[in-house]
């Protein structure tokens, strides 16, 4: 066997094509890198196919055609009529809203896929779970007793319980709460890096897809619209559809340097950026991100602002999107701007321009890097 | 009162709900869960029973299971007697007569589980009918009861169909609204009235017990989870 035969296999390879009555038609093509272990998200509208996508995924629904390949293992093939049912796939499905057993406990749920293990092995891995997403003293208590932060973390000990060749999680958030959601959000990173299982995350949050994912695919009207990591995307989408998805132009790897008096200041670049303090304190390591419109364009030498970030740069680049103007800004990092015509005529805004881009503190969010690496999980059982 | 009657009738309710809750189960899985577009067709069929005359059900079970119908004749062939007016004939009248008393509950309870739920089974390596057993059965536990026990006393008050079919023999046939018939025709007021009496008690208690249960009177009915069940340090 040939070592790039052997790397092929490390990837699932989804081609499918299906529509649902003459309105809507899913056909998606994306690849998953297997080995090593790759958190792909899928991204888009609610309406987009996301999830239609990871019903085909799990077995749950039939593609009209195409292929699902795992490795070296075939889940669907039109050509050969090959459907392995969702039994025999191997794999942790998270639904949206938990879908619990209400009629079992939390043991009951998390043990409910592995019957057919002798009872020794079952109760160790059921602990295992139980001990790795903090559910001590929960063992015997009915799904619906539970907060929602706790139910996703039972969802989650179930789908992963079976040790699945791949996770999929369907907007695994998104039933929760604000501050619940942030805490968790650090939490899941942590659990997904540690797990080491390939996975496909649906989610329509872009703080979600950028602390989640390694990759992302934008999916708009059940079609694949851009493939790459999440920064890349967000910093250069390939049209104004996945720009008007994304909605966040300005994504750069950065470092907390320090905290003061609940702002952060962050190295991002060769600049560093005043920004609010993340709610939930995960690793140094961050994503920058702000948004075009929050960008306030200057001359040099303007009087001072409330914005806490006042930014000299060089104009790289300016393009008309329509009734606005964007701007691209070197300010030690890639920084684009949202502007008018009007402004564009009466501040002379032509590449090379020096510039103060001005944007204010609340307006700069920090979103956790996924490879942080202070965020590690409580207990390593699994 | 005719205790012979009343000991036959409870055999034969027994029997008629045991044999529903066989039949019934699959059936109704079949009915809930199937996407035929025509399956409509069988469940107006199933409940067919609940509209029809018992005189005209009794008289199409008589005939299609009489000495000159090919299934009347398989019966006398393979058992050595026709089928009618016996334990037996009276037996599969009864079922047919009580079947959607039985599977129209199991439908509905069925249909009211999440299929969400029945697809987290499935993703979770648990085959179809493991899933039926351990999750699907323990969801729908209230429905399942509630059909048996209604296709159980729906069967003790049968008439109409026990007439035609079973006919009126003393400990083969004689069910208990046969006997308060014979009394009254035989101006036996008394006996008739306590038999009544009886058969009115034990409906009421049943029907009483149904809507108790569906009302959570005792609380859910709870499952036992015998084999999804892990012992913890927390629960030893």
């Amino acid at each position: 066997m040939s070592p790039t035969g052997s790397s092929m296999a490390e990837e699932m390879i989804v081609d499918i094509r299906k529509s649902f009555g003459s309105r809507f038609v899913l056909d998606v093509q994306f690849t998953l890198a297997l080995s090593p272990p790759t958190v792909l998200i899928l991204f888009g509208p609610s309406g987009s196919g996301k999830t239609s996508i990871l019903r085909c995924l799990a077995g749950l629904d039939w593609p009209d055609f195409g292929l699902i390949k795992v490795g070296e293992d075939v889940w669907f093939d039109s050509n050969t009529a090959r459907r392995l049912g969702p039994q025999r796939r191997e794999l942790g499905y998270m639904f949206q809203d938990y879908a619990l057993f209400p009629t079992h406990s939390v043991a009951g749920n998390i043990g409910f896929g592995l019957r057919s293990l002798p009872s020794a092995e079952r109760h160790t891995r059921v602990n295992a779970a139980i001990a790795l997403l903090q559910l001590h003293g929960l063992e015997d208590v009915k799904p619906s007793r539970l907060s929602g932060g706790q139910q996703q973390r039972v969802a989650l000990a179930r789908a992963i319980v079976r040790r699945p060749r791949l996770l999929l999680l369907d907007e695994p958030l998104s039933a929760l709460d604000l501050p619940t959601r942030t805490q968790l959000r650090g939490e899941l990173r942590g659990l997904l890096r540690h797990l080491a299982i390939p996975s496909i995350a649906v989610t329509h949050d872009w703080e979600e897809a950028l602390a989640l994912g390694d990759r992302m695919a934008v999916i708009k009207d059940g079609r694949v619209l851009q493939t790459g990591t999440p920064q890349e995307i967000f910093n250069l989408p390939k049209n104004l559809d996945v720009a008007k998805i994304v909605g966040m132009e300005t994504v750069i790897p950065g470092r907390i340097a320090g905290t003061d008096e609940g702002l952060a200041i962050v190295e991002a670049g060769g600049a560093k950026v005043i920004a609010l303090t993340p709610e939930a304190p995960g690793s140094d390591e961050v994503f920058v991100c702000i948004r075009a419109e929050d960008v306030v364009l200057e001359p040099i030498g303007s009087g001072t602002t409330s914005a806490r970030n006042r930014l000299v740069g060089t104009i790289l680049g300016v393009t008309s999107t329509g009734a606005l103007v964007r701007v691209d800004v070197d300010c030690g990092f890639p920084l684009s701007a949202l502007v008018t015509r009007a402004a564009v005529e009466d501040l002379h805004l032509a590449v090379g321009t020096r510039i103060v881009a001005a944007i204010k503190a609340g307006a700069v969010h920090i979103v956790p890097h996924p490879t942080g690496t202070r965020s590690t999980p409580p207990a390593s059982i699994m | 009162m005719n205790w012979t009657a009343i000991a036959l009738t409870f055999k034969l309710a027994g029997f008629t709900a045991l044999i529903l809750l066989l039949i019934g189960l699959p059936l109704a899985y079949w009915l809930s869960f199937s996407r035929w577009r025509w399956k409509f067709l069988v469940e107006s069929v199933v409940a067919l029973p609940l509209v029809l005359p018992p005189t005209v059900l009794g008289f199409y079970i008589l005939v299609a299971i009489g000495p000159h119908s090919p299934l009347g004749r398989l019966y006398t062939d393979v058992v050595g007697h026709p089928l009618p007016f016996t334990f037996e004939g009276l037996l599969v009248a009864s079922i047919l007569y009580s079947l959607p008393f039985a599977v129209q509950p199991f439908v509905t309870a069925f249909d009211q589980i999440d299929r969400r739920l029945i697809e987290a089974s499935w993703t979770l390596g648990v085959s179809r009918l493991m899933t039926f057993v351990t999750l699907i059965i323990p969801l729908s536990i209230a429905g399942l009861v509630t059909g048996v026990v209604l296709s159980f006393a729906h069967t003790l008050g049968e008439f109409g169909v026990v007439l035609m079919v079973g006919g009126n023999i003393e400990g083969e046939t004689r069910t208990v609204s046969i006997d308060i018939y014979d009394e009254v025709q035989a101006l036996n007021y008394a006996a008739a009235g306590k038999t009544a009496l009886f058969l009115l008690v034990i409906s009421y208690a049943v029907l009483l017990t149904i809507y108790a249960i569906n009302r959570r009177v005792w609380g859910p009915i709870h499952w036992q989870e015998p084999a999804a069940r892990v012992r913890t340090p927390a629960s030893r």
